[in-house]
């Protein structure tokens, strides 16, 4: 008979400990590398080299529209590995539980894990849970870290934007952000924005095969789109101009950004890539983004320009060009 | 959202630009927006490079973050070590440095110091809390004073005992027309959109019939700017300055008469410290004897640090339009919207924010914008 709340015992080591991992982890995540229960998991190798990353997820509120902490969790690791052009394979979950915690939005989150990872075709292969004393830390935390194996001959990396790619973006942006702002307390939105949050691997897999001219993939998450690019167009030491009009942005993401004074160019995305593409190739990349799930709506926004400054231009919609700089100031907090 | 999107058209866009290169004529004109949401669209949109050449857009002492002295933040530093008090304030004002301190560092130290997005919120801070005392950080300019006076009716009303607002409330009229008699010979104000909603058109009389300088009250859009800088550019072509509305599916003349009554009701003027400015007289918001009970400064005697200005920031000029965010040495170098040292770097409203977020990425770039 498991308590309906968690207590500091399920993070001991003991009794409840083990109870919690056989009635709750080993029943929704189990796999054949869980089911070692040994201190490791031991995986199969790749056939290119492997990449490796790690994320922690704070996100408040945990349950939001569109999604959760323990989707987020899987798709955040997913899609580093993904637009570094990885194949992602298994994943690590570790939680920090606050004592008191209920065990039934712990089961469901790890649910929402267990059906991400399987949209991903990921593998949960390793885990560990603490409980610290309640108001040690805010409901539950969650760290989650990947390996995924690279496809040789495949070099993607921000340095490689070259002058004349096409910028394309997969998705409407703002979506996460704002789905985050509108469903905290008090602000009383009629109208729900839905998180973007989903795993890109597929999306990203099928780029890759369509095309080996892409040079540049990156997901928007903190900082939203413009701290991405300007941190391509620095990294490669070339300038970017980006079409306002151009950006696609959801009437509601664009409604609610007026009304807080968001711009959401800056507003986080956890379900949209940028990539940068010679331009040759663009035309064909985005008839296979299109066809994918989380790239119906991709478009081509911008380009890169030849100017060596290192600097992202926007195109304003009234049709002035101003600089677009990286996020600077106050960040939302706990949006991931 | 169609709404937006009108006022953001291109094509008219291109159309206003031509207005307003026909109506200066080549003539250089200076304008100054007030209004700290001005200046954030004028950088948003790019509307200085869509201007003919001589036509200068500076910024005024509009932000109320960037106007409020040391004193006032180091007052409130003094009431949240106060024991037994809860500071409620609007998000801008915790990172503001004061003397010695800042809200967000007390906040940090532990104190009690709770962002809230209306007073409606402070009033519930106060009913949820009744063995403590929340202090509300009144700050802004005719927009807000209202809904603060509302919330000390409210109290009053309830018997709200533990609610208080520690009044640093500023009207604008009297800043501009200082302004007219300053350093800066200034052709036009682009009057603030939300403050006349409140008090009407009428307050900027003296400004066009005294001193011959062009008002035009304007939205906030790209479009709305555009075509209130063509309507100035107009004006003073003609050598004709009056009060214009351009924006008028929200101004209207008269203003609101029940906000403007309400304001009245619980607050008298009083002269008041402006930053970089100086005192200026009738320009402050204080309560009126029956609600003295409601001032946290007569409420809470607290010893309030010595003022201490910070070392070259220039913000005091940069609200008066003598200086351009620019010509600070302390901007974009020591002085960044994470590292603020001076108020007009904290305020998402202010210019020097504005300044750095939107036209400069790096100090190098300084001269190439300027001449661009």
């Amino acid at each position: 008979m498991m308590h309906e709340n968690i207590t500091l015992a399920h993070g001991g080591g003991g009794r409840l400990s083990r109870q919690l991992t056989e009635e709750l982890f080993l029943p929704i995540l189990g796999n054949r590398y869980l089911l070692q229960l040994n201190d490791s998991a031991v995986v199969e190798p790749g056939e290119g080299a492997a990449a490796f990353t790690t994320d922690a997820f704070v996100v408040d509120p945990v349950f939001f529209p569109g999604g959760d902490i323990g989707r987020l969790a899987v798709c955040g690791t997913v899609n580093d590995l993904a637009v570094m052009g990885a194949l992602p394979r298994y994943l690590s979950a570790a939680f920090i539980l606050e004592e008191g915690y209920p065990l039934a939005d712990l089961r469901r989150i790890v649910r929402s894990m267990k059906d991400t990872a399987d949209e991903a075709e990921v593998t949960i292969v390793t885990g560990d849970t603490k409980v610290v004393p309640r108001g040690a830390a805010d409901s539950i935390f969650i760290t989650t870290a990947g390996i995924g194996y690279m496809n040789p001959g495949m070099p993607v990396s921000a340095g490689r934007a070259h002058p004349g790619d096409a910028v394309i973006i997969s998705g409407p942006v703002g979506r996460h952000g704002m789905a985050i702002m509108t469903s905290r307390e008090g602000l009383g939105f009629s109208s729900t924005i839905e998180s973007d949050v989903a795993p890109l691997n597929r999306l990203t897999a099928a780029m890759l095969e369509v095309t080996g001219d892409i040079h540049v993939m990156r997901d928007a998450t903190r900082g939203g789109l413009a701290t991405v690019l300007n941190e391509i167009a620095s990294q490669a030491a070339c300038d970017i101009i980006l079409e306002e009009r151009s950006v696609p942005v959801t009437e509601a993401v664009r409604g609610a950004c007026e009304l807080l004074g968001f711009d959401p160019l800056y507003v986080a995305n956890e379900g949209v890539l940028v990539a940068c593409a010679a331009a040759d190739a663009a035309g064909a990349l985005l008839e296979a983004m299109r066809g994918q799930t989380y790239g119906t709506e991709a478009v081509i926004a911008g380009r890169v320009g030849n100017s060596g400054s290192g600097r992202v231009v926007l195109e304003t919609e009234m049709g002035s060009r101003r600089v677009l700089d990286m996020l600077s100031g106050e960040q939302l907090p706990r949006i991931c | 959202m169609k709404y937006i999107d009108e006022f953001r058209s291109g094509k008219a866009a291109g159309r206003l630009k031509e207005e307003i290169a026909a109506a200066a004529a080549g003539r250089p004109m200076t304008f100054m927006e007030v209004c700290g949401t001005h200046t954030m669209s004028i950088a948003r949109n790019g509307i200085r490079e869509m201007l003919p050449a001589g036509m200068r857009l500076i910024s005024g002492p509009g932000c109320p973050v960037c106007v409020t002295p040391n004193g006032t933040i180091d007052h409130a530093v003094a009431l949240a070590r106060h024991p037994g008090i809860i500071i409620a304030t609007f998000g801008d004002m915790v990172k503001v440095p004061g003397s010695t301190s800042s809200l967000g560092q007390e906040r940090a130290a532990g104190r009690s110091v709770r962002v809230v997005a209306s007073t409606l919120d402070a009033l519930e801070l106060a009913r949820n809390n009744p063995e403590m005392q929340v202090v509300f950080i009144g700050v802004g300019f005719e927009t807000t004073a209202p809904t603060i006076a509302a919330s000390i009716i409210t109290a009053e009303q309830e018997n709200l005992n533990n609610y208080s607002v520690l009044s640093a409330h500023k009207v604008v009229p009297p800043a501009m027309e200082l302004l007219c008699r300053g350093r800066v010979a200034i052709d036009g104000f682009l009057c603030p959109g939300h403050v006349s909603a409140v008090i009407g058109s009428s307050p900027y009389r003296p400004i066009a019939e005294e001193h011959g300088i062009a008002c035009v009250i304007g939205g906030f859009e790209g479009l709305d700017i555009l075509q209130s800088i063509a309507m100035l550019a107009r004006q003073v072509a003609g050598g004709d300055s009056r009060v214009e509305i351009q924006y008028r599916r929200v101004v209207r003349p008269e203003g609101n008469p029940a906000a403007v009554a309400l304001m009245e009701k619980v607050f008298r003027p009083v002269d008041s410290v402006w930053r970089g400015i100086g005192m200026i007289t009738a320009s402050g918001l204080v309560m009126r004897d029956a609600y003295r009970r409601y001032d946290a400064a007569v409420r809470f005697p607290v010893t309030v640090e010595e003022t201490k200005e910070a070392a070259g920031c220039i913000c005091g000029s940069v609200l008066q339009g003598i200086s351009d965010p620019r010509e600070c040495p302390l901007f974009g170098d020591g002085c960044l919207p994470e590292t603020p040292v001076g108020p007009c770097m904290v305020s998402s409203e202010g210019a020097c924010a504005a300044a750095f977020r939107y036209r400069v990425s790096r100090r190098a770039d300084i001269g190439q914008m300027h001449d661009a």
